[in-house]
């Protein structure tokens, strides 16, 4: 017999397989029907950009003229002249103090909320950000309010007789652009933090608990571990955006406190050497992303998903 | 409650304090009567509030980042709904690689994005306006309007679109009759959430803008101008209030998103 059941079960699995290719192929189409107009997009206003970006570092600018002949000497200019290199190492150390700061600020706060927020958990989430929602500019320039010489917390410390002459150390330097930094970012480092330990299952700590750990040995054999992943997003979060920001040492860190962007800013708009710019850029780039690389592949075995 | 815990409340609360010391100021000073921002205070005074209102640069500046808050919010939270249409309702080749490369703005530098573009809008000899602000703005928001309608998405049931194909409705009619009425509210809280991050961008816009200016740019030109400064501490106690009441909106549409996880029928 032809139609033994046998064969029919192979004709319909043989069917089953047909539809299942139809449905990704159809899917395919869908999918990619629906991803094309955000896709396009980012292709013309992302990719296009930084490419011809990266065009330009190769080249020259004399005044107006770009001479299109490919050179490195851009590359050569950022590396090897002192005040590019000052600007790089210190916008990384800046960045870097920042990120380190702000997570270990972050950390208890977001632990605290989590673990014994109880049913004020989004009240407390709520008030964090609040003073966030303000002009990014303005939170940097009250800074310098609070800061300065005739400043708010000089003011009061003498108010206080704390001290009898006002601090200077805590203007216009680096540490003016950590401490606003270190600040503007926080909400940035707690609500990833909050999350990750908010996805911890508790009966894990009862686990912990019950196989004889004591609170510091729970805290850092489960909690912590199991939180890498909020506490890694949080420090990608802040370093990478901090890197490239202009206004904070503008605002608060006067000339010993300036940053790459600054560098990136002056050359790009002020200087006319926009291949300069380009390099330096697009060296920034790389050295942020081989640093987040490497800080993600040293903390990988936290990464797993449970 | 323990000792630990004990320290662990008066680190929030202190740190708390630290995150509020310059959003308090604000107000503060905005209400002193002396243009120099700095303590003792003088006196209570409404003036910074009033000369608000008859700024004629302050009210274009207003205007033009309203045109690109609006424009770039609309424009960001459509591209959003698609790409993230896509990517919680079908599988296929090449979704991961180029999704993430459409969330990439979120991690890559403001300023590097900014000079990209300001790179290709000269080479390309085109003038600087207000849409070049729009498109970077866009280019910036996508991403969180992406995560917005993902959990939209995600939270809505594919049975129901199912059901109204089934019932005869063409495609169209489905998404415009059934899908979009049931993840308004993340679109809602996308917009919100688009025009706020807009209305506050200052590197790209800086970067891109010509000669009208934007809120932030505007503001960022008056910090040269001592005897401006109340007037900025006025207009971020303004800012402060309007983003406060954009904000709590989009927490409450985005929260009716997750409730409404099974239509009331």
């Amino acid at each position: 017999m032809a139609d033994s059941p046998k064969s029919t079960l192979k004709c319909f699995r043989h069917r089953k397989v047909n539809v299942k290719f139809m449905i990704i192929s159809n899917n395919n189409r869908k999918g990619w029907r629906l991803l094309a107009a955000p896709f396009i997009f980012c292709i013309l206003l992302l990719a296009a950009p930084l490419t011809m970006m990266f065009l330009l570092s190769f080249w020259t600018q004399d005044y107006l003229t770009l001479d299109r002949t490919f050179t490195l000497n851009n590359y050569i200019e950022a590396f090897t002249q002192p005040v590019y290199q000052l600007l790089f190492s210190r916008s990384l150390f800046i960045s870097l103090t920042v990120t380190f700061f702000t997570v270990i600020l972050a950390y208890p706060m977001a632990y605290f909320i989590s673990f014994h927020g109880g049913d004020r958990k989004a009240l407390w989430l709520f008030l964090i950000t609040i003073p966030f929602w303000t002009s990014y500019l303005i939170r940097m320039f009250l800074w310098k309010v609070i800061l300065g010489y005739n400043g708010v917390l000089n003011s009061f410390l003498i108010w206080l007789e704390m001290i009898t002459e006002p601090l200077t150390f805590i203007l216009y330097n680096v540490n003016a652009v950590v401490i606003a930094l270190t600040h503007g970012w926080a909400p940035f480092a707690i609500l990833p933090i909050f999350v990750s330990l908010e996805k911890i299952d508790r009966s894990l700590l009862e686990a912990s608990r019950d196989l004889g750990d004591g609170p510091i040995h729970q805290f850092f054999r489960v909690i912590l571990p199991l939180s890498a992943p909020g506490v890694v997003g949080a420090a990608l979060i802040i370093f990478i955006p901090t890197v490239g920001d202009f206004i904070t040492p503008k605002l608060v860190g006067g000339p010993d406190g300036l940053m790459i962007a600054n560098m990136i800013q002056v050359q790009f708009l002020k200087a006319n050497n926009a291949p300069l710019a380009a390099a330096i850029s697009i060296s920034s780039l790389m050295i942020v992303a081989f640093i987040s690389i490497v800080f993600v592949l040293v903390n990988r075995k936290y990464l797993r998903r449970y | 409650m323990s000792r630990s815990t004990k320290y662990l409340k008066v680190f929030a609360y202190t740190y708390l304090m630290f995150l509020y010391a310059p959003a308090l100021l604000l107000p503060i000073f905005s209400f002193n009567a002396s243009q120099v921002i700095a303590f003792p205070l003088t006196g209570f005074s409404t003036q910074w509030f009033e000369t608000l209102l008859y700024q004629k640069t302050l009210h274009e500046a207003l205007k033009n980042s309203l045109i690109v808050a609006i424009s770039s919010s609309i424009l960001a939270t459509i591209l959003g709904v698609l790409a993230s249409r896509s990517a919680t309702r079908y599988s296929f080749k090449g979704k991961q690689v180029s999704l993430t490369f459409i969330l990439a703005p979120l991690v890559l530098p403001e300023i590097i994005v900014g000079v990209a573009l300001l790179t290709v809008l000269k080479q390309m000899g085109l003038s600087l306006n207000l849409w070049s602000v729009i498109l970077g703005h866009t280019l910036l928001i996508m991403p969180f309007s992406i995560l917005i309608m993902n959990s939209a998405f995600n939270n809505f049931d594919i049975s129901l679109e199912e059901a109204s194909l089934d019932l005869g409705e063409n495609q169209f009619g489905t998404f415009y009759r059934v899908i979009l009425p049931l993840v308004l509210p993340g679109v809602i809280a996308s917009l919100l959430i688009g025009f706020t991050l807009s209305l506050d961008e200052f590197i790209i816009a800086f970067f891109l803008t010509g000669t009208e200016v934007t809120l932030p740019v505007y503001i960022w030109s008056l910090f040269r101008f001592p005897k401006q400064l109340a007037t900025v501490m006025a207009l971020g106690t303004v800012l402060l209030i309007v983003s406060l009441i954009l904000l709590s909106l989009s927490e409450y549409f985005r929260r009716r998103t997750a409730t409404t996880k099974t239509p009331v029928l």
